[in-house]
């Protein structure tokens, strides 16, 4: 039925590849992403997981086959384009402005999509809205009470956060998320899915992430990548059921 | 309890800026004032040494907060920064001279907008160039544009005037409020205007969209290409409008002096902006002019004592680079919540006594220094060195193990005072961060 209803996907990869040199990275990746999902990308270690947003966000050239937001190409588009058609991404590695306060961060992120566009004539102080916009942002993530600090001075996990603020701040529609609570500990972690939970509701999301609760409580659709190909992919019972997913991957984590 | 931690910077923060809007109207009031503290009664004359001075640092700070744009803001190191001062001044002087023909209708007082408009279609052009690139790219590709328009202000005489320069009279008999700009008092009001124009524009811009975002590509070019913008579009952009504003720094030379040459867009210019803006800090809108302010004094005022002052400007470059990457304003700043706690006297003595320390290796430096230059230069020009009138005799061993020993002294003893210091800075500063988090 799926296949009939092509305005109901929110993202495609079709055979898509990847080489580092003569080294095939990303080895014909098929992959359907509905508008509303809430998909899982997992696999081991080096499975080309990163690579793969890297890919769709525009970050890497492709180096063969295509990928689609809401039915337009976007492979061999910049990365602020695919952004402005209403695709965002965070980062493994936090990705955040060091330098400027965590209410900046916030508020130069909602600034494109405010149609500020490269505006040196506009008050930023005067922008009611925007400002307004920023701190609601903050509170949502809980971190309004450090508005004013630097934001390199924030904790790990209070990075994260801000991380996932300044992906989703922009409006996008669909939301890639790598590894979004790699590094935290336990009570983060849940915390910060339930966080994750009530930021990105009503939006596609899409996330590489390594630990199974965070997968199995945030996805309602699971693809496996092993070695640059999607070996399966469906729905999280289906997938911890899946002989074949066990025995190359699943079976390695669960124990 | 959160809220604690934010009641204290939201309820005094408007306080602190509105003292410190207060500092800024005196510090003004005081330029304004300062050539009459020094006006001869007798001749009926200002200080012409002061006067030009005063408009000397008006116009290096213009530069050097143009400057700044680029390189606190939105950390792109260029070198070739004067290209946009001298040809801003070049523009200007032919500006001038059609103003006097009478083939352009201009007051004076509006001239140094169009030398921000040559200032900003040059910006505009050299960025083109270079703000595709960032970093060691960018700014070798600025040295090369420095280098460039330095050799093109030798070769092409019709607008460059070549080796002599070009000149203008600035009595061009135009003027919004009747002013003839014949005595340099009134071209330092002029200068002292446009200062604070010039300065209240780029403050403006740093709180503006595209500020903001200079920020961020600075931080992270990457993730700010992630939420929409186009880090080269913003770097472009920002390069553009420091021109501009380097434009109206060389329209002021060129009004002042009335003759701009090669100097004004060499390479020697530009790296002077680089000490500048260095020392005086990058991270604080204000650093510039404190860096600009210090340069021109240290140049007009110990350049009349010594032959070496710029070893001297040297010293203090590479010094700050090593002890104080956030300059003059950053150290400023550094004090502020240490001040705000009301723990600023425990840092007195600590500072008396490295200031000690301090004084004797300065007068080391110093003296080892003077006595080398005049063991070569000062012999050739037949001076000789005198200290409180007497004349010291620079052949002789003493001088010289005076220094020296001024010099190892005041060095071992400063690293041993540095080292309390730096304990007690360290106390003083962990402890405040303890209780606002």
């Amino acid at each position: 039925m799926s296949s009939f209803m092509t305005n109901d996907v929110a993202l495609s990869l079709k055979d898509l590849r990847k080489n580092f040199g003569p080294t095939e990275i990303i080895r014909g990746v098929n992959l359907e992403v509905k508008r509303g999902e809430r998909h899982a990308v997992i696999g081991p270690n080096g499975a080309g997981k990163t690579t793969l947003f890297n890919l769709i966000s525009g970050r890497f050239p492709i180096t063969s086959g295509s990928i689609s937001l809401n039915g337009e190409r976007i492979d061999g588009m910049e990365p602020q384009n695919i952004n402005r058609m209403g695709l965002s991404r965070s980062f493994q590695i936090t990705s955040i402005f060091h330098r400027m306060t965590v209410f900046e961060n916030i508020r130069c992120a909602l600034l494109w999509s405010g149609g500020y566009k490269y505006s040196f004539w506009s008050a930023l102080w005067a922008q009611k809205e925007l400002n307004q916009r920023a701190e609601r942002l903050l509170d949502e993530l809980n971190l309004l009470p450090r508005a004013n600090l630097q934001a390199g001075l924030l904790s790990y996990a209070e990075q994260r956060a801000l991380e996932i603020g300044i992906t989703i701040a922009g409006g996008a529609t669909v939301i890639l998320l790598d590894e979004p609570t790699a590094g935290m500990s336990h009570s983060e972690t849940e915390y910060a899915v339930a966080m994750i939970q009530r930021v990105t509701e009503g939006k596609t999301l899409v996330m590489v992430e390594h630990d199974m609760r965070v997968v199995f409580g945030l996805a309602d659709t699971i693809s496996v990548v092993v070695y640059g190909e999607v070996i399966a992919s469906g729905k999280p019972e289906d997938i911890r059921a899946s002989r074949a997913v066990q025995e190359a991957y699943l079976g390695a984590l669960t124990e | 309890m959160m809220d604690a931690t934010v009641t204290p910077t939201t309820t005094t923060a408007p306080a602190r800026s509105s003292r410190q809007l207060v500092l800024w109207i005196v510090l003004l009031l005081m330029a304004a004032g300062l050539p009459w503290l020094f006006y001869d009664f007798n001749t009926g004359r200002h200080s012409g040494f002061l006067l030009t001075m005063l408009s000397q640092m008006g116009m290096m700070i213009i530069f050097a907060l143009s400057y700044n744009m680029l390189m606190g803001q939105a950390g792109l190191l260029s070198f070739g920064h004067a290209v946009f001062f001298g040809l801003g001044g070049y523009c200007t002087i032919h500006l001038l001279n059609a103003v006097g023909k009478g083939s352009l209708p201009v007051p004076m007082e509006l001239i140094p907008i169009l030398s921000g408009i040559a200032g900003l279609g040059f910006g505009a052009v050299f960025g083109y160039m270079a703000a595709k690139q960032r970093a060691t790219a960018f700014a070798m590709i600025t040295l090369g544009i420095g280098e460039l328009i330095a050799t093109a202000a030798i070769m092409f005489h019709h607008f460059f005037g070549g080796e002599g320069g070009v000149s203008a009279n600035r009595m061009i008999e135009k003027s919004l409020f009747g002013l003839s700009y014949a005595s340099p008092v009134q071209v330092f009001y002029l200068i002292l205007a446009w200062t604070l124009i010039a300065a209240l524009g780029m403050l403006f811009l740093t709180k503006t969209p595209l500020g903001a975002m200079a920020n961020a590509t600075r931080d992270n070019f990457e993730r700010a290409q992630f939420m929409g913008y186009d880090p080269r579009r913003v770097r472009f952009l920002q390069f553009a409008l420091s021109g501009l504003f380097a434009g109206i720094g060389g329209g002021l030379y060129a009004i002042t002096y009335e003759i701009v040459t090669f100097d004004a867009v060499a390479g020697a210019l530009s790296a002077n902006v680089v000490l500048m803006t260095y020392i005086g800090g990058t991270t604080i809108f204000y650093g510039p002019m404190l860096g600009a302010t210090l340069i021109t004094l240290m140049q007009s005022g110990l350049s009349l004592w010594s032959n070496s002052w710029l070893i001297y400007v040297g010293v203090l470059f590479i010094g700050m680079v090593t002890f104080a990457p956030t300059g003059l304003a950053g150290m400023i700043e550094a004090h502020g919540p240490i001040a705000r706690a009301g723990r600023l006297r425990q840092l007195i003595v600590p500072y008396l006594r490295m200031s000690i320390p301090g004084l004797a290796l300065l007068l080391g430096f110093v003296g080892l220094v003077e006595l080398l230059s005049f063991l070569t230069i000062g012999q050739a020009q037949g001076k000789t060195l005198a200290l409180f009138g007497n004349k010291i005799d620079i052949k002789s061993a003493m001088p010289w193990i005076v220094t020296v020993a001024l010099l190892v002294i005041g060095t071992g003893w400063l690293r041993f005072e540095i080292r309390g210091f730096g304990r007690l800075w360290d106390d003083v500063t962990a402890d405040l961060k303890q209780r606002s988090v």
